[in-house]
């Protein structure tokens, strides 16, 4: 038999480890965004690295530091920035319209069978479709100007936001709906104080996506006809340059790109993200 | 049924609050339609802890449903005082066993006004708020009143559920398994607090629960469901116990009067099987 066990009084725990402050850099590397600029400049270096020692031709590919004075120069002594608010206008349009009309196809998706049988078949059936391969016809309809582009931006953004807002709404518990409507919510208020709210995951991220379509889509039709409408946007400045063999000015574009790419997934996605379903604990 | 004559404990009011008359109740799955209670019928009067009772698959939960408004019976009636139930409502609040039955978008305390402001007890916000911070009070979660839901216990999170649903104030409290997802000593301390709460405002409780010792100690009167499709097979009283007396010999026997009640079927199954 063996004796049974008593531990009057604990031993004292004497480890500085109990609850120790991380140094600095432990800290720093929990930054988001310490990590990721590490990343980006590590990218930088290899490439610079690559076109010294390797003694590239800068007109096949042009060094990171010639690429980076190309948009230099373009941003402050040349059109770039004009090109810029061109694009971007052209695409806030789009997404914006393609936002409302996702947001009623979805009403009427969730609303009734008939709606959602619609919603599911034509998302089916567009979604794989590139928006690219509209263009001929949109040119055709609407002419070769701002409203052609705007339809493609439109078409690349409702079915991708539509879809996975329904999926969203689709997904709320049970317990949820029923905990709505047993506080006697009904009809819009329902929708807007319940099921919103707790799709709003679902919702952020075909939002993410729809923006990243429309802005692929704007940059391919602009490549194809930017200048007919006047004043081009980032695009044909891409387009222009290359067929000047100005290969360090197409990078200085296509760095436009990813910049602003870069900027509205950290600055407004991640902060929409940060003040809503991460505060809730609705996503990690 | 002869039990279910005998009056429940002190002074039974004239009229029943709820009445169930005959309910049946089905649903439909994929492939099935189901019959879950079968002309099920009794009488909750007011600060009754009415417990339903009965193994899995007896549609105790979807009993509870039905009362609550989202599901009608296909035959018989549910009565509120009086009125035929036919939706849901706030007068009739609902606490579900689901830890995820509380708006993750608000805090605790807007859990609360969010219900008081839709459900139509309150109409101005300082109102709302001011109740809302006497409940969480009487759950004992003042130092939570602005955090998330994601960031408490399961334990804390049934209790903000309750204190949500009783600050509504309904003619009726329905709780589907509320504790069943806790674990046994949080459903111990969960189930003391809802009595003290009880003794405190003698609300009116429907309590589902598949436990024998947790519809004893819980309930005041015990409605027993026989499995597939739920029948009635007994009302008892159980308002003398709590958990001081689980030991006793009148704890024990109901417990034992409710196993075999439940159970005697499959007793007869086993004796008559050649194993027996």
């Amino acid at each position: 038999m063996r004796p049974e066990i008593f531990v009057e009084t604990l031993e004292k725990v004497d480890t500085a480890d109990v609850e120790r402050p991380l140094s600095w850099i432990e800290r720093a590397w929990n930054v988001n965004g310490v990590r990721k600029a590490t990343i980006l400049i590590g990218l930088m270096v290899l490439w610079q690295a690559y076109t010294v020692i390797g003694d590239i031709e800068p007109l096949m590919f042009p060094s990171f530091g010639a690429a980076a004075q190309a948009l230099y120069q373009s941003l402050f002594h040349s059109d770039l920035l004009e090109k810029i608010w061109f694009s971007l206008s052209v695409l806030l349009i789009g997404y914006a319209i393609g936002l409302g009309l996702a947001a009623a196809l979805v009403m009427w998706a969730t609303s009734s069978r008939i709606g959602g049988d619609f919603l599911a078949t034509c998302t089916a059936m567009f979604n794989p479709l590139p928006a690219i391969a509209l263009l001929p016809l949109a040119m055709l309809w609407f002419g070769l100007g701002v409203a052609s582009i705007v339809f493609v931006t439109i078409h690349s953004v409702l079915w991708a936001v539509s879809l996975s807002t329904h999926n969203g709404f689709r997904s709320v518990s049970e317990t949820l709906r029923m905990i709505g409507r047993n506080y006697g919510l009904r009809g819009i208020p329902y929708v807007t104080k319940v099921l919103l709210p707790a799709a709003l995951p679902s919702i952020l991220t075909g939002m993410k996506v729809g923006w990243a379509f429309a802005w692929r889509t704007l940059i391919g039709a602009e490549l194809v006809f930017g200048a007919s409408s006047g004043s081009g946007g980032l695009g044909w400045f891409i387009f222009e340059n290359s067929q000047n063999l100005e290969t360090a000015h197409v990078f200085a574009g296509l760095f436009t790109v990813i910049l602003i790419g870069i900027a509205v997934e950290n600055l407004v996605f991640r902060n929409i993200e940060l003040k809503t379903v991460y505060r809730w604990g609705m996503q990690r | 049924m002869g039990e279910s004559a005998q009056p429940a404990a002190g002074a039974t009011p004239a009229a029943p609050l709820l009445e169930v008359d005959g309910v049946t109740l089905q649903y439909k799955t994929k492939e099935h339609l189901i019959t879950a209670t079968y002309r099920v019928g009794f009488q909750v009067y007011a600060a009754d802890r009415f417990v339903l009772l009965g193994p899995s698959g007896c549609g105790k939960s979807t009993l509870l449903k039905g009362v609550a408004g989202y599901l009608k019976p296909v035959e018989g009636q549910m009565r509120l005082k009086g009125r035929e139930i036919t939706e849901p409502g706030p007068d009739r609040v609902m606490v579900f066993q689901e830890f995820d039955q509380l708006l993750p978008w608000k805090t605790v305390k807007q859990n609360i006004t969010f219900a008081l402001m839709n459900g139509g007890r309150c109409t101005n916000r300082r109102e709302a708020d001011e109740i809302a911070v006497e409940y969480i009070r009487k759950v004992k979660l003042d130092r939570f009143e602005d955090t998330y839901p994601h960031m408490l216990s399961g334990g804390m999170k049934q209790r903000v559920a309750i204190a949500r649903g009783m600050a509504m104030e309904p003619d009726i409290l329905l709780m589907d398994e509320p504790f069943a997802a806790l674990d046994a000593l949080t459903r111990r301390q969960m189930q003391d607090e809802l009595l003290a709460l009880w003794e405190d405002t003698h609300f009116t409780v429907l309590f589902v629960t598949h436990s024998i010792e947790e519809a004893c100690i819980v309930g005041s009167r015990i409605l027993v469901l026989s499995p597939h499709p739920g029948q009635v097979k007994a009302e008892l009283n159980a308002h003398h116990l709590e958990h001081h007396n689980v030991g006793d010999e009148d704890f024990a026997q109901l417990q034992r009067k409710i196993h075999d009640m439940l159970f005697a079927d499959r007793i007869l199954e086993e004796e008559a099987s050649p194993h027996g």
